[in-house]
């Protein structure tokens, strides 16, 4: 279960701290599937972070007895100057990972061939999407943090992560963020609605889109 | 309050087991991209401080720069450039170091301490690497003798690794909060040198002027390192409970200002 109890996040700015939210409540239960809804700016990417521990809470607590991902199909987390092949190698020694078996898996996924070993910036922005994915999936979590995954690859990657993610990974818990909600409806069985500097939970789908819609045009 | 993310219930030796692996995961990752796989690779780790303090005790056994005394100049060189390299390295890798590594923030396990770690745990073994080569290398050569007290010397090189340890923590942490840090350290390691001990025994000031010099907790690592060496040539002045007492007020600051850096940091 991971907890997040009165959580809120401020970035320091020249006008003093602005904050992104304040008192945000969430439970998610293992296997559960939870959507959070919000425009461009909402603060949704933060909430992720904050969640996956990449930034810290500047209020409340966030409480876990689950592994958490960093959020998928970002690729960032990669050294630039190394290859494919070293960068993977780096995370299994991070997570405690045999080396051989990720890179085998990750290659299956990611289909790159010989540019495993070239320098992640001879990458496209499709091959880095896909070795970032594939190693999150390979490294395996229970809890998946996934952020806008929609907007990433063609319709064949997309079918693949559905496969890997949503068949084959159903009994994870997982955490989506978009700014669509059919992509929410899709796949979560709750939603809340990141508005007005903090999170709305509601059971119901319907209940969740109404206050969304409601709200988006603050 | 502000709470930090609560990891799932991890005893203290789970926390060190982790902390040793992630430690060593950037280790290999900071070999592979500093030296890459191109010719003798990870060597230069010590090859590098070794031709500087070759080239330096060369230097300082020609022109005999220092006493016309009967001091054996080569083991002089040797100590006081190799321990230069120790508290002017750590310092300087650290330096802005957390910038170009906020992207392995990504990974819950990797902290600003285990960056600082790999990076000073790699100083530290390749200056000392280069030390114990080269003290060997001459001896075998005849241009020094061994050390008269190997023990003073490693207690003298661990207070010197300590001192560039958390100077290096310390600066390195609050270089992500300003970037003069970087502009100014550059050159004060740079006027540092000729005041650090270096090139001249502490014997040899004028009294007035060695109760200032020994203010520097660098001056107290060196001169004990050459006691163990050859102190049966000069009169050492060092009092590692000083040194120990500035170490430890600096590890506290450095401490306090990675945990600051820590709770801002926002990775790309």
């Amino acid at each position: 279960m991971i907890q997040l109890q009165n959580v809120g996040k401020a970035y320091e700015t020249r006008r003093g701290p602005r904050w992104v939210f304040r008192n945000v409540d969430l439970t998610i239960g293992r296997g559960e599937k939870i959507g959070i809804l919000g425009r461009n700016g909402a603060g949704k990417s933060t909430l992720i972070r904050v969640i996956s521990g990449i930034e810290q809470t500047n209020e409340g607590r966030i409480v876990s007895d689950m592994s958490i991902s960093w959020p998928l199909a970002f690729s960032g987390a990669f050294q630039q100057s190394l290859t494919g092949a070293d960068n993977v190698r780096f995370i299994c020694r991070v997570y405690n990972k045999d080396i051989p078996d990720i890179i085998a898996l990750v290659d299956e996924f990611a289909e790159l061939g010989a540019y495993m070993n070239e320098p992640i910036r001879s990458y496209s922005a499709g091959m880095r999407a896909r070795l970032g994915f594939g190693v999150s999936l390979a490294v395996d979590f229970d809890c998946f943090l996934i952020d806008e995954i929609v907007a990433v690859g063609d319709a064949r990657f997309q079918q693949k992560c559905h496969d890997e993610l949503f068949v084959k990974r159903r009994d994870r818990s997982m955490i989506i963020v978009s700014h669509n909600d059919g992509y929410i409806r899709e796949h979560c069985d709750r939603a809340g609605v990141l508005a007005q500097n903090t999170l709305t939970n509601f059971a119901d789908m319907d209940e969740a889109y109404a206050f969304y819609k409601a709200h988006e045009r603050e | 309050m502000a709470q930090m993310h609560e990891p799932p219930p991890a005893s203290l030796l789970q926390s060190w087991a982790i902390q040793r692996r992630v430690i060593g995961a950037l280790l290999m990752r900071e070999v592979i991209t500093r030296y890459g796989r191109h010719n003798i690779g990870f060597l230069w780790l010590f090859v590098e401080p070794m031709i500087f303090t070759i080239g330096v005790t060369l230097l300082w056994t020609a022109t005999k720069a220092v006493h016309g005394s009967d001091l054996p100049i080569s083991a002089f060189a040797l100590t006081g450039y190799s321990s230069v390299l120790v508290w002017r390295n750590m310092p300087s890798r650290l330096v802005g170091s957390i910038e170009p590594n906020l992207s392995l923030m990504y990974h819950r396990n990797v902290k600003v301490i285990d960056i600082f770690s790999a990076r000073l745990l790699l100083e530290a073994v390749g200056v000392g690497i280069s030390f114990l080569i080269l003290t060997l290398f001459f001896a075998a050569v005849g241009w020094i003798k061994l050390p008269e007290d190997p023990l003073k010397v490693v207690l003298g090189w661990v207070m010197l690794v300590w001192f560039g340890s958390s100077l290096g923590m310390f600066l390195g942490a609050l270089s992500n909060r300003s970037e003069l840090i970087d502009k100014f350290w550059h050159p004060m390691a740079y006027l540092l040198f000729p005041l650090s001990g270096a090139a001249f025994l502490v014997e040899s000031l004028p009294a007035e002027f060695r109760q200032w010099i020994l203010y520097l907790p660098m001056v107290h690592g060196v001169e004990c390192v050459r006691d163990g060496f050859f102190g049966s040539y000069f009169t050492p002045y060092y009092d590692l409970g000083y040194m120990a007492l500035c170490n430890l007020g600096l590890s506290l600051f450095a401490l306090a200002e990675i945990r600051r850096a820590s709770r801002n940091l926002v990775p790309a």
